[in-house]
């Protein structure tokens, strides 16, 4: 079956089988930064945005993503927010191995891109709970988590 | 110093962070065919017949193979220097199911869907054995043989028992010893079986190139002894194989094994057609490798003063159904953990069993945290029969400058060992700092009465590289623009080790860091090192760097002190830039231009290093828990580690490797466990039920690098990988302990497991 969606903000038609995954479907056509971690949604390596909320990919059909925006770090590589939570990243030595980063990154940019109602900001708990669904087996959180609270911690919070 | 011990830029990070296609997987070769592996659903079963006709008619299906196509060369699939103290007891596809899990066929089809396919359709005829799924069962019996193949090359007691490897080693006389000692503590602990989960699975791609050669792209720990594998197991010559490693996305000792490689060479041999082979996660907890289930008796003898006098461990461990690492990672338990107290008589005896469970092998630590657990919750115990401090019981016996290992010249690698001298050691201070950061004597005050807080701690140390057997090449080569050419066959698996190898390299041309430009781990393109594990590559790969950037530094200062008219001792390189005694100055662009234009010469050199020497790293660590006393549930509330890994190269990635260690340590005390039924199944294959630490299960973590300066390590730096995952259990279990006076002698320390041990205790 053919579907037809906007990738990374180009009009993209995938041919795909029924029951394929959007990140089987992704990594086909050759977009490589959603990982394949485990297949069940338990990792996060593979998160992507589906109409800007961060989703694992793993556990949609390639079908629902018809109609429908989708976002990989590939189509995130000039955005300011993310290049900040790279940056910040590179810098605290949160990147070891590097395979759950993508996906990783895709889920503190929803978080802060989204922002938080007025008056709370992005503290440590809550960058924390975003990244429970993000699973990363070198870094035991430490580094990724004072990056994230660095980039936050620069952002204006609405009053 | 200008560039080591700074925290430059990790050299692959910002590629990793923008998600570019880096990894094994991130690559098509058109005409890619899938594999897939049909498992054995029995734990003990000939594999009599493989009908393939069904799964052949199928669309897309290329290629079906088992074992009646493969010739049978025995090999251990254990990542280790020639030659390999591994038993030779594995073959690519076995005639005999040995595990739930074991490969009985492989499919390779058009797409890895179809391949699944294919699979439920081949008919499988078994002939069902008796099963010993059970260690002590195993170690008695001699009816029922899990190996009784006829070429046992490494089998400990082929044909007659199902005993892997043994290892009885004495120091003193430990019998006699205990008949004079005040006090004498016995205790028995058992240790779980858990996996890596690094988070990129096993995968790996085969192609025959252009050349007719092999060209294999995995995802490994040691591409150079893949390489040597393979050419044994293919039968073709290394000449015609080529290993590549892109970036890895973590190891932990899991990819020091050859996983699949075989499968996808075969396969591509076979169909001329480029084989791809990647792991599920269920594949990954049940057909990959673990951390060694063990059950480890310590006997300790003392004195009323707390000298301790002898020390006896005896570990019984289930390697499952092929013995990789076997004989070794027993012997690390031992060997790396009991010389924490160089008592006079120490006796260290194993009995390492095949038994029809999946397979054990290497894990981070390889040996030592099941040992450092036993070890350090017995000195607690010891310390408690005695009532003397536990600190200082600890304080009193541990090993310090100047000591020799008692152990080392008795073990090495699977075999007699080198003597090892303690030359260099922090752990006094770790110590020191580590009781500080956690408040060491003041519990603080719990927020309920039904909560109750504890500390523990826990001493451990490691090794450096494998001493007398470890060792790397490393090439340098210098360009027009004065930049290098750094090539390794060190192996970056996320570690780090590129760019550590590069800032030594850079450190020792006088250059800055932007201008070694590293090739790690090809076989064709660098020299040969023995891969990431052991926590050799800072010490021992770190050794090649320095001697070959020091020879080419070497080489330019004998054509600039022609040129110069001085000595070449008089010539110094710093800061990008080369002077002379007399006010000569360069830039090494320029410098490079004069070497290749007017000297013409190439400055390059390779060196290789080696190490007779395993200095170990040492770590206190320090934990604060609190139970809550109605539901048994362990909060761990603070967790610090003060760590001497020499002098930390690049002190951030040093705190990252002790952090990531922590955590994967804390999953190991609290809730990690591959849990099996009667038969040897995994009853949790996936992230769900096989639980690892997410960002949420990590306490706040306090990581303190204690500096020392080893005298045979490059710029003093000593190993960190692997020593701060020793700790974390036997401190989180010593805290238990005194918040609840509850000693769990089995981990995981489940909410179960220690709410039955406060009933027990109020009974």
């Amino acid at each position: 079956m053919n579907i037809s969606f906007n990738l990374n903000g180009t009009a993209t038609d995938l041919e795909v089988a029924p029951g394929e995954t959007l990140l089987q479907a992704l990594r086909a056509a050759k977009v490589f930064s959603p990982k394949l971690g485990c297949e069940t949604g338990d990792c996060g390596s593979c998160t992507v945005l589906l109409d800007g909320q961060p989703v694992n990919s793993c556990m949609v059909v390639a079908a629902r993503a018809d109609g429908h925006r989708v976002t990989t770090m590939e189509g995130l590589l000039g955005d300011d927010l993310m290049v900040r939570l790279q940056t910040e990243l590179v810098e605290h030595g949160a990147v070891q191995c590097g395979y759950c980063i993508p996906g990783l990154l895709i889920s503190l940019y929803a978080l802060m891109k989204q922002g938080l109602p007025a008056g709370e900001d992005i503290d440590e708990k809550t960058i924390r709970h975003a990244l429970t669904g993000n699973l990363c087996r070198c870094t035991g959180y430490v580094k990724p988590v004072e990056a994230a609270r660095a980039v936050a911690a620069a952002m204006e919070v609405p009053k | 110093m200008k560039v080591v011990g700074r925290n430059v830029t990790k050299i692959d990070a910002f590629k990793l962070a923008r998600g570019e296609p880096v990894f094994t997987d991130d690559f098509h070769r058109e005409g890619m065919l899938y594999a897939k592996v049909l498992r054995s659903p029995h734990p003990h079963a000939k594999i009599l017949n493989v009908n393939a006709s069904a799964a052949l008619e199928l669309d897309g299906v290329v290629d079906v193979i088992w074992h009646r196509d493969v010739k049978a060369i025995p090999h251990t699939r254990a990542g280790q220097s020639h030659p390999e103290p591994s038993p030779y007891d594995t073959l690519v596809l076995p005639p005999k199911a040995r595990f739930i899990g074991d490969r009985v066929a492989v499919v390779v089809a058009e797409s890895a869907a179809q391949a699944t396919a294919a699979l439920a359709r081949l008919e499988v005829e078994y002939e069902e054995l008796p099963a010993l799924t059970d260690m002590d069962e195993a170690l008695a019996e001699t009816e029922v043989l899990i190996h009784e193949e006829p070429d046992p090359r490494g089998i400990s007691e082929a044909g007659a028992t199902n005993v892997a490897a043994r290892i009885d080693k004495q120091v003193g006389d430990v019998d006699a010893a205990l008949k004079d000692c005040d006090l004498v503590v016995t205790r028995t602990y058992y240790l779980p079986r858990v996996q890596a989960s690094h988070i990129e699975p096993h995968v790996s791609i085969a192609w025959i190139d252009e050349d007719d050669r092999l060209i294999v792209r995995t995802s490994t720990q040691v591409p150079f002894h893949l390489r040597r594998m393979l050419a044994r197991i293919l039968e073709i010559p290394e000449a015609r194989i080529r290993v590549i490693k892109p970036r890895v996305g973590g190891g932990f000792g899991d990819k020091q094994e050859l996983v699949i490689e075989d499968l996808v060479s075969v396969l591509a041999l076979r169909t001329g057609r480029p084989v791809r082979l990647e792991f599920t996660r269920e594949e990954e907890l049940t057909a990959a490798r673990y951390r060694h289930p063990q059950r480890i008796t310590m006997t300790t003898g003392v004195m009323n003063d707390g000298t301790i006098v002898a020390n006896r461990m005896h570990v019984l461990a289930d390697t499952g159904a092929y013995g990789s690492h076997a004989l070794t990672v027993q012997g690390n338990t031992g060997q790396k953990v009991l010389p924490m107290y160089p008592a006079a008589n120490i006796h260290f005896q194993v009995d390492c069993v095949y038994t029809n469970n999946p397979i054990s092998g290497a894990f981070r630590g390889y040996g030592a945290p099941q040992g450092c657990f036993a070890l350090e919750s017995h000195i607690d115990e010891v310390a408690l029969e005695l009532g003397m401090d536990r600190l200082e019981l600890r304080k009193k016996n541990h090993i310090k400058l100047g000591d020799t290992d008692p152990l080392s010249a008795k073990l090495g690698e699977g075999k007699e060992g080198l003597v090892r001298v303690v030359n260099s050691t922090g752990l006094d201070k770790a110590i020191e700092l580590g009781c500080e950061a956690i408040g060491w004597g003041k519990k603080s005050e719990p927020s309920a009465p039904h909560l109750k807080r504890g500390l523990g701690m826990a001493l451990a140390m490691q090794g450096s590289g494998i001493a007398g057997v470890d060792w790397g090449g490393a090439t340098v080569k210098l360009n027009d623009d004065g930049s290098v050419n750094l090539s390794v066959g060190a192996t970056d698996i996320g570690q780090g080790s590129d760019t550590v190898l590069a800032q030594m390299c850079a450190e020792e041309l006088g250059i800055p860091y932007d201008k070694v430009i590293i090739l790690s781990s090809d076989t064709d393109l660098t020299p040969f090192d023995v891969g990431a594990y052991a926590s050799s590559t800072t010490y021992v790969s770190g050794g090649a760097v320095v001697k070959a950037a020091a020879e080419v530094r070497g080489q330019l200062a004998g054509v600039l002190g022609a040129h110069w008219e001085c000595g070449p001792e008089e010539i110094v390189f710093s800061d990008g830039r080369v002077t002379g005694p007399r006010e000569q100055s360069m830039t090494m662009g320029d410098v490079a231009l004069f070497a290749l234009y007017e000297a013409k010469i190439q400055p390059m050199a390779t060196a290789s290093h080696m190490s007779d020497d395993s200095p170990p790293p040492f770590a206190a660590q320090f934990a604060e828990v609190e139970v809550d006393t109605e539901t048994g549930q362990v909060h761990l509330r603070r967790f610090v580690s003060a760590v001497d890994c020499g002098t930390p190269i690049h002190p951030r990635l040093a705190e990252g490797q002790i952090e990531g260690a922590v955590a994967q340590g804390l999953g190991y005390a609290l809730f990690e466990e591959v849990l099996l039924d009667r038969t040897g199944r995994v009853l949790n294959p996936n992230f769900l039920d096989y639980k690892i630490a997410s960002s949420l299960d990590v306490p706040d973590m306090v990581t303190i690098l204690v500096s020392t300066d080893e005298p045979t390590g490059p710029y003093g730096a000593k190993a960190a990988g692997e020593v701060p995952i020793d700790g974390p259990a036997p401190a989180i279990v010593n805290a238990i302990r005194d918040a609840v006076g509850v000693r769990m002698y089995r981990i995981p320390a489940t909410s179960e497991r220690v709410w039955r041990g406060l009933k027990e205790e109020t009974r």
